[in-house]
């Protein structure tokens, strides 16, 4: 195949993601509200340990039947979806000359740190009991796609030099990785942050219904937010603190720079590391411990999106303009 | 207290109050709030162009907003990660760092001695736990508790009349929090020993040719660096003596496509020596593929082009030739410069100008269409007069100092430009000379520095990530299994005459541990017979 067909069968294959993407979205979407039901005509059943009995109701057999038939479909069609989306990342990998990694540019960063969200949630989908979280995460990754297409796009065009190393495909793997994970964590932390307001501006007596009915209980929430993000932040550290700084010693002779890159990398990590230890501080776990993980999301992206943007030449890491080809301005002192 | 009763309430001694602030700093509050101001204190620097990463930006940024400066400067914002206050937020988060491990440490050295906890009174009460009852006596199924709880816990001694079977597993966990958290001192301590030891300094080195044999050459002392960076406590004689010639240098040009232009390679051929007298080695030397002589490392990562001209003055003399390093103004490789003939008689011979990589005139506008040398042109204007040269002070070689200098006109009274290509001669005005433009020589731009503790801070990371590793996915957990006598509540049978009770207790409490009850609840079942389940307090 040509580079061009290459190229080509990236932009259908994203095209066609997008799609499927869409159709699991709308299986998710149809899953719920099969469950959803006239008030007054629930039964209920406890279900939970004893005493913090979560009460939830109990549709028909034919209903759950229904439900279960579209969740099923739904997960199927986002395994179609994703497996479209790495047809795109490999089109655009193998588009490029010499063939290399697909991150070359934000479009293609973007492209792949959506897929492994994705990617991600198929993989934890049983561990972490997700179906739950269907309809935010296919939301999510489609309105990412469709983003990146129309305003990231950018042909396929090879490496600079300086992005040319393994080390940095190491560096921005993780990267890549952590992100999509972190992106989850975060996904988690936001219901629970909402379920919890929504509990607390409940009547007496009264019961939650509809979506945050269905997702597990705050303790729940609060333990997979946890272990996504127990997962992210050993893969983030790896990413930001040791293949980076090896990487950035190669390329501009110093590890660490504080360039505003890494500068934000460093916050994102702090903030973690906050987030973990505000799950074992007294007044801080819960709530707290679940807007740090939110805080964390927002610098991680605006890292990759208001960095590469704002900054611009500033940063050296900046996808968004040409990328650090060893070019002036120089600072001669001379 | 007693000792000192004319006291008020409330008043605290210095003693107290030490104790109190330290108990303060120490806390997992003060750490957490620490670690939020230090996320914090970081992020100015990445908004504000910062000296250590780019002092042009910085300079730039002063002249744009003369008012702010120095209330920007009074707050070391132009340098924010060596600031007094930057240093402080991290300081103290060392401190009660220290304070917070020394004492886990013990802590955790005391607990590795202890043996796993005896069961609590009622088990349960334990959020995962369960019970059945059997006809099985219970010092057979204790026995069988210890011997499915051995496999993957470390077990309490049996003793004398216990009734219970206590395992625990997963120490590791707070070892690895612990070796996390003393990580991070070490490669603060890397960190700060580069930041002290280290140097970095910039060379701009043209390469050698037939023109200029005695070009490309650079070996390491001081006087030889066109910037130094050392840190606070570096000492010259860190510089381990090396030489080495750029022989030559060659970019690979993307010639076609959307990214024309862009360099997709940058090859450095280098000879070097190492000592004063050692043999002649070879290196390539490329983006991302630095050199590494002893401790110094030198790296690829600048370059530009450097017209070589001859400047005849007005007797016919040679009052200068060789080449001349241009800096790039931006990614066409627009490049800027200037060139100084001293000796020139009758006036001192001074250009400034543009050098143009591959010159094309556009709309009437000179233009460069390509970063690459393939059709080179100067441009430039002519000062004579005092060009500031002889006066003893140092001088960019960048600049050229026009103050007391004239501008060369032609006769029309117009500035005369001095337009050259490559093996053209042009006259000056007035008698001055001629130039000739010989040629083009490409420069580079290398970094030569040292980071000393850079293989500790990474030990370090590497060491923290393991300890991190440990301490988030080890699974702490403690496990019991009591099994007594119970006599059938008023003659009724209630399933058997002995009562297990397996109780689960996830220490960290971030993992489900119901499934792991029902495991040992099975397993215990799977070899007895005639048991029926009593009670169970399993999450769903
Ligand atoms: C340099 C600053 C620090 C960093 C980067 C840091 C980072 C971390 C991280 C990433 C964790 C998560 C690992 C885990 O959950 O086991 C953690 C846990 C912990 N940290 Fe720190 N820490 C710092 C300072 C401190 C200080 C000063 C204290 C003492 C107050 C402390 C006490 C703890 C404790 C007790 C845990 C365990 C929490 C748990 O059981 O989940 N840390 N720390």
């Amino acid at each position: 195949m040509s580079n061009a067909a290459w190229e080509t069968l990236s932009n259908q294959a994203v095209g066609a993601a997008g799609i499927v993407y869409f159709l699991a979205l709308l299986a998710h979407l149809a899953e719920w509200a099969s469950l959803r039901q006239p008030k007054g005509t629930e039964k209920r059943v406890a279900v939970g340990s004893a005493g913090l009995a979560e009460v939830a109701p109990a549709p028909t057999t034919r209903e759950t039947e229904r439900a279960e038939f579209l969740g099923r479909l739904g997960f199927l069609l986002t395994v179609i979806a994703a497996v479209a989306h790495a047809v795109s990342l490999v089109g655009r990998g193998m588009a490029g000359d010499p063939n290399r990694v697909p991150w070359g540019n934000m479009y293609e960063f973007t492209l792949t740190g959506s897929c492994l969200v994705t990617v991600m949630y198929l993989v934890l989908y049983r561990r972490l009991r997700l179906s739950w979280m269907a309809p935010l995460v296919l939301g999510f990754v489609l309105t990412v796609l469709m983003a990146a297409r129309l305003w990231l796009y950018e042909p396929v065009a090879p490496l600079t030099e300086a992005l040319n190393s393994y080390w940095l495909m190491i560096h921005v793997t993780a990267a890549i990785i952590a992100t999509g994970a972190f992106t989850l964590g975060g996904i988690a932390s936001a219901v629970y942050l909402v379920k919890m307001r929504a509990q607390s501006r409940l009547p007496e007596g009264a019961e939650l219904t509809g979506f945050l009915a269905r997702v597990p209980t705050l303790d729940g929430l609060d333990r997979v937010a946890y272990r996504v993000h127990a997962f992210a932040f050993p893969v983030w550290t790896f990413a930001v603190l040791i293949t980076g700084p090896i990487w950035a010693h190669q390329a501009w002779s110093r590890y660490w720079n504080w360039d505003p890159k890494e500068v934000w990398a460093f916050i994102t990590w702090v903030v973690y590391a906050g987030y973990l230890h505000a799950r074992a501080t007294a007044g801080w776990k819960g709530r707290n411990a679940a807007l740090l993980a939110l805080l964390g999301v927002a610098t991680l992206w605006w890292n990759f999106i208001g960095v590469n943007f704002f900054a611009g030449n500033n940063s050296q890491h900046s996808y968004a303009d040409r990328p650090p080809a060893v070019v002036g301005p120089y600072d001669v002192r001379g | 207290m007693t000792q000192a009763p004319e006291r008020r309430s409330g008043e605290l001694t210095a003693r107290e109050m030490l104790r109190w602030t330290w108990r303060q700093l120490t806390s997992m509050r003060t750490a957490l709030v620490l670690l939020l101001l230090l996320a914090l204190g970081a992020v100015p620097g990445s908004i504000i162009p910062q000296s250590g990463v780019d002092s042009l930006a910085v300079s730039r940024w002063k002249d744009a907003h003369p008012s702010l400066t120095p209330v920007y400067e009074k707050l070391d914002l132009f340098s924010v990660y060596d600031s007094v206050w930057f240093s402080a937020i991290y300081l103290l988060l060392v401190l009660s760092l220290v304070g917070c491990i020394v004492p886990r440490l013990f802590v955790y050295a005391k607990a590795m001695r202890a043996l796993p906890p005896a069961a609590p009174r009622n088990l349960t009460r334990l959020p995962d736990s369960a019970g059945y009852r059997t006809d099985e006596d219970a010092d057979a199924v204790l026995a069988r508790a210890r011997e499915v709880l051995a496999k993957r816990y470390r077990l309490r001694p049996a003793a004398e009349g216990d009734g219970f079977v206590a395992g625990e597993r997963g120490r590791l966990r707070e070892a690895g929090n612990l070796l996390f958290h003393l990580s991070v001192l070490i490669v603060l301590a890397g960190f700060g020993v580069g930041a002290l030891y280290g140097f970095e300094g910039g060379v701009v080195i043209i390469q050698q040719s037939k023109q200029c044999p005695d070009c490309g050459t650079f070996s390491n002392t001081l006087s030889q660096y066109d910037d130094f960076d050392p840190g606070g406590l570096f000492t010259p004689d860190q510089l381990n003596p090396f030489s080495f010639t750029v022989q030559d240098f060659g970019v690979d040009w993307l010639k076609s496509g959307d990214r024309a232009g862009q360099a997709r390679g940058f090859d450095a051929k280098i000879a070097y020596r190492q000592g004063t007298d050692g043999a002649e080695q070879h290196y390539d030397l490329k983006v991302n593929h630095p050199l590494s002589i002893g401790d110094t490392d030198v790296f690829l990562i600048g370059h530009g082009y450097a017209p070589v001209l001859t400047i005849r003055d007005g007797h016919g003399d040679v009052a200068w030739s060789g080449p001349t390093a241009f800096l790039p103004q931006d990614q066409s490789f627009l490049s800027f410069g200037v060139i100084k003939a001293r000796t020139a008689k009758p006036g001192e011979i001074g250009l400034e100008g543009l050098f143009y990589p591959t010159f094309e005139v556009i709309d009437g506008n000179p233009v460069t269409v390509f970063p690459e040398d393939l059709k080179p042109a100067l441009s430039m204007l002519v000062y004579t007069g005092d060009l500031g040269l002889d006066d003893g002070s140092a001088q960019s070689v960048y600049v050229l100092d026009k103050d007391n200098a004239t501008q060369v006109m032609k006769a029309d009274g117009r500035p005369f430009r001095l337009d050259i290509e490559p093996g053209q001669t042009v006259k000056l005005p007035d008698g001055l000379g001629s130039v000739t433009f010989d040629g083009v020589q490409p420069w580079v731009r290398v970094q030569i520095s040292q980071s000393p503790g850079k293989d500790v801070a990474l030990a370090g990371v590497v060491l923290a990530l393991i300890g991190l590793c440990g301490s988030l996915f080890v699974r702490p957990r403690r496990v019991w299994v009591r099994a007594r006598p119970v006599d059938d509540e008023d003659g009724v049978d209630t399933g058997g005459r002995t009562l297990v009770e397996v109780a689960v207790l996830d220490r960290s409490g971030n993992h489900e541990v119901d499934e792991v009850v029902r495991d040992i609840v099975e397993q215990l079942q799977g070899q007895g017979q005639d048991s029926s389940p009593e009670h169970s307090q399993e999450h769903a």
